[in-house]
């Protein structure tokens, strides 16, 4: 007879969320707890396949008794913790996180639920002045390979790239955060090109990117052709060939070709991490 | 390690040679590397991450900066990913990035107090002098501004400050390299006087001197913890109600406890001793003048929470404060009063001193334990807090200078009696370090309660009797007040009721001539150079209130400037990550309040 893992029992602890009681297990972040009861929470550097490193601060929420608002992404729930996610703290932070980012940083390519997020919370980022005035993070995109593009004016500095880099996934350490304070970049050692860093190409960094800093060099080159669509792209799901393992590919088809593949976050194999052959070594199947 | 990639630059001889002498106590991450297998590598690695920093400082001083061949050799040898160790390099403003022009790399601090001092006048005379001169935030010498640290290849630091009343001059630096010797007097008004107690033997005993230490009352009170052990130790200091003077101002007697009381072990005392709110130069007198106490009171800590390994975390910009601690571990390691079994009592304790490179936000807690682990200084989430999740993950107590040096009367004297000066909420004594338009800034000891105006006639008034515009108390972090404060009296209780904060016992005094748009401008850029721009609330609105300051001060404001402002303020201390953007607004808030910013002229 097969035995069925159940996992440890954990128990619940009892919280409330905008006034309303809530059971969450024991462990849960204020954010799992949130997602339960379905109440939306934004996020940027949360992910579900990577650790939480809560710099973002999109996710913030109002603690009872707590003297700043907390990152519900990374705080455990405790007995008979009070929080509140849509009062004015809340709100005006959020979107004061978004505004900061959005005068900074060219969010123009972001996900689509970046972009539901900024328009729920009517971002203004002109207040800040003149985009020719203020410091932003405008630079040309460094393309030094067939496989990626780094557009790094389009990062928000979320640090995914980073942990799916080092240890939440590759262990290969090709790129960290360097400099200081607002001048803080994503870089290689001595920002030497990515062909002569560690980099093994994987492409994880990719799959994780919120913001399109990031991307294939099939997107990049089609966005400035103009020919990338991404409603008529179909996603089609398989499982790669090249070894054992059994990770699943979603191959992202436009035009009959394929452009982009990607891989199921919850995916119990690859938890959304490819290596080069899966993410990148798809040429033989094109047309 | 196998499984790491280096770059293909290689060391220079001297850079192999210093980093192979600072390592070679410690032998190299992967000590047998064949193809299918590694002894050492990744768990040898971890143990070896904190080598990172000082490695680091090693290279600097050898070659004047982080070349690409040196970097990749520590990172060889140290096993640390070449990516990483660059990002470590890059957030310290001490270490270089470019060969280096000259021999000398001269820092002139243009903070708040020293920009009052003519410290621009400086730089320009120094570059005309052909000096390689750059401008710097405070090095904690505001009392006699405008300082100079002077970096150096294969030399050591030197801290160059006037010789008051005269101000500093090019031929001054020229003297100090002539004779390769900092500025060592402390500067202390009220030296000598019997009412001391922090300061008693600052300026009075040969800080070099283990003797002249003992014979004023020095490792008396380590006699008297190990006789009565932890837990009165503990009793003690809670019963002193002292609290921390750092700025955040926390019962040091319940720290202790509860890592007294944790399970886990090693455990660690750490004295954060990496000051650089500007104004702030009071543990550098403490470290100056009297480094035995910080030595001896951080046995005591360790001794009181069962940590058997001490770790100062000193500022990259002290030179003779980290001369004068090194000396002073050497001699009481000889004297057995540091080491295996203090004093035959079968304590053992070792102190680590570690230097900073140059960066404010390394105060923070989280961030300086990230600092001595050999990574990025950025501020960790609490909870968890450090009493559990401290250094390398451990129970850790950490304690300011000032703290840490106020259990020596605590013990000698009794909890209770110290409890009776001061206030009945804020016991005790507490160091203000007096600056700008004062006749005589420096450091004074005086019992809470003082009002404002009594420490500023005690350090003789306001200099050519002028009339008081603004008063910056606490530091950067802290905020203005004007002369209608002067009543208030400086306790904690006090403080907080009135809005403002005690911060780091900066007392900072400006009068009606100082240019205040020009001094909250530079705060606020003081704020933006120093986010570690981990959040985002903090590395962009730092920046974007700068922005609207120099707007203000070139006259180009937008008409929502101000509630733009309010916002950043708000938000800054709402949601970011540590105290750095929780206080980065409030001087400005504060100075806006109070109308500072309406130019007169």
């Amino acid at each position: 007879m097969n035995e069925i893992p159940v996992g440890t029992p954990r128990s619940k602890i009892e919280i409330q969320i905008d006034g309303n009681l809530v059971k969450a297990p024991e462990g849960s972040t204020i954010l799992d707890a949130c997602r339960q009861e379905g109440i939306d929470t934004p996020t940027l550097c949360w992910a579900e396949n990577l650790t939480p490193v809560n710099v973002c601060r999109v996710c913030v929420v109002e603690v009872e008794g707590s003297r700043t608002l907390v990152p519900s992404c990374s705080r455990p729930i405790e007995d008979g913790m009070v929080v509140s996610t849509d009062s004015d703290r809340v709100r005006k932070s959020r979107k004061m996180v978004y505004e900061l980012l959005a005068s900074s940083v060219d969010m123009d390519r972001s996900t689509s639920e970046v972009k539901d997020w900024m328009e729920h919370y009517e971002v203004d980022s002109d207040r800040m002045g003149e985009k020719t005035e203020i410091a932003t993070v405008a630079q040309p995109p460094k393309v030094q390979d067939s496989l990626y593009v780094r557009d790094y004016e389009r990062c928000i500095l979320c640090y995914k790239c980073v942990e799916a880099c080092g240890e939440d996934a590759q262990h290969t350490f090709a790129i960290a955060t360097a400099g200081r304070g607002f001048d803080a970049h994503i870089s290689t050692e001595f920002d030497v090109a990515l062909p002569d860093s560690a980099c093994v190409y994987c492409g994880n960094c990719i799959g994780v990117c919120p913001t399109g800093a990031l991307v294939f060099k099939t997107e990049h080159d089609m966005r400035e052709a103009g020919t990338w669509n991404e409603q008529d792209q179909e996603v089609t799901t398989t499982v790669c060939s090249f070894c054992g393992v059994g990770c699943n590919l979603e191959l992202h088809v436009q035009d009959e070709k394929i452009v982009k593949v990607t891989s199921p976050a919850d995916h119990s194999v690859t938890s959304g991490h490819l290596c080069i052959k899966g993410r990148f070594g798809w040429q033989h199947a094109q047309p | 390690m196998s499984d790491l990639k280096f770059g293909v630059d290689k060391p220079t001889a001297e850079e192999r040679e210093a980093i192979d002498d600072f390592i070679s106590g410690v032998g190299p991450a992967s000590i047998k590397v064949n193809e299918r297998f590694v002894v050492g590598g990744r768990s040898r690695a971890k143990d070896r991450r904190r080598l990172l920093l000082p490695a680091l400082h090693e290279l600097q001083s050898t070659s004047g900066w982080i070349s690409p061949g040196g970097l990749n050799y520590i990172c060889k040898v140290l096993g640390v990913p070449p990516a990483e160790a660059y990002g470590v390099a890059t957030f310290y403003h001490l270490f270089s990035h470019q060969a280096p022009a000259a021999n000398e790399q001269i820092h002139v601090c243009d903070d708040v107090a020293c920009r009052l001092q003519g410290a621009e006048e400086l730089i320009k005379d120094l570059k005309e002098s052909g000096y390689e001169a750059k401008s710097s935030p405070c090095l904690g010498q505001c009392e006699r501004g405008p300082a100079v640290l002077i970096q150096r290849i294969k030399g050591k630091d030197l801290a160059v400050v006037a010789e008051s009343p005269k101000p500093l001059t090019v031929k001054n630096i020229d003297k100090a390299l002539k004779e390769n010797a900092s500025s060592e007097q402390v500067t202390i008004p009220q030296r000598g006087t019997d009412s001391l107690s922090l300061l008693a033997r600052v300026g009075v005993v040969n800080p070099k001197s283990i003797k002249e230490y003992q014979e004023k009352n020095g490792y008396e009170a380590l006699g008297i913890a190990l006789n009565v052990g932890p837990d009165k130790v503990i009793e003690e200091v809670t019963a002193s109600k002292l609290s921390g003077r750092g700025g955040a101002a926390f019962p040091t007697g319940v720290k202790w406890r509860a890592v007294a009381d944790e399970q886990g072990r090693p455990r660690h005392i750490v004295c954060n001793a990496d000051e650089s709110e500007p104004g702030t130069f009071k543990d550098r007198t403490l470290m100056e003048g009297d480094p035995f106490a910080v030595i001896e009171a951080m046995t005591i800590a360790g001794f009181a929470i069962g940590a058997e390994q001490g770790w100062i975390y000193i500022r990259g910009e002290y030179p003779v404060a980290e001369e004068h601690l090194k000396n002073a571990i050497e001699e009481a390691k000889r004297e057995g009063l540091l080491g295996s079994d203090i004093s035959g009592s079968g304590f053992n304790f070792d102190i680590s001193l570690y230097k900073g490179a140059g960066a404010y936000i390394c105060g923070e807690e989280t961030a300086l334990f990230n600092s001595i682990e050999g990574f990025r200084g950025e501020p960790r989430n609490k909870p968890p807090f450090p009493t559990t999740h401290g250094l390398f993950g451990e129970p850790t107590a950490i304690n300011n200078v000032e703290t840490l040096v106020n259990v020596l009367p605590i013990l000698r004297n009794g909890g209770s009696n110290y409890a009776m000066k001061g206030t009945e909420n804020s016991p005790g004594t507490r160091l203000f370090c007096l600056s700008g338009r004062v006749e005589n800034p420096g450091i004074y000891e005086h019992e809470f309660g003082i009002t404002l105006g009594e420490v500023i006639e005690a350090a003789g008034g306001v200099k050519d009797s002028k009339e008081i515009k603004a008063i910056l108390l606490g530091g950067a972090a802290g905020s203005f007040v004007t002369a209608e404060h002067l009543h208030l009296p400086l306790t904690l209780e006090a403080t907080r009721e009135a809005g403002v904060s005690l911060g780091s016992g900066v007392v900072m005094v400006f009068d009606e001539s100082d240019d205040l748009p020009d001094t909250v401008r530079r705060i606020a850029e003081f704020f933006r150079d120093e986010s570690c721009g981990q959040c985002v609330p903090c590395r962009v609105g730092t920046v974007r209130q700068e922005e609207v300051l120099a707007r203000f001060t070139q006259g180009t404001s937008f008409a929502s400037d101000e509630e733009l402002l309010e916002d950043l303020s708000t938000v800054m201390k709402d949601a970011s990550i540590c105290g750095l953007g929780h206080t980065a607004s409030g001087a400005i808030t504060s100075a806006i309040n109070l109308g500072l910013l309406e130019r007169t002229t």
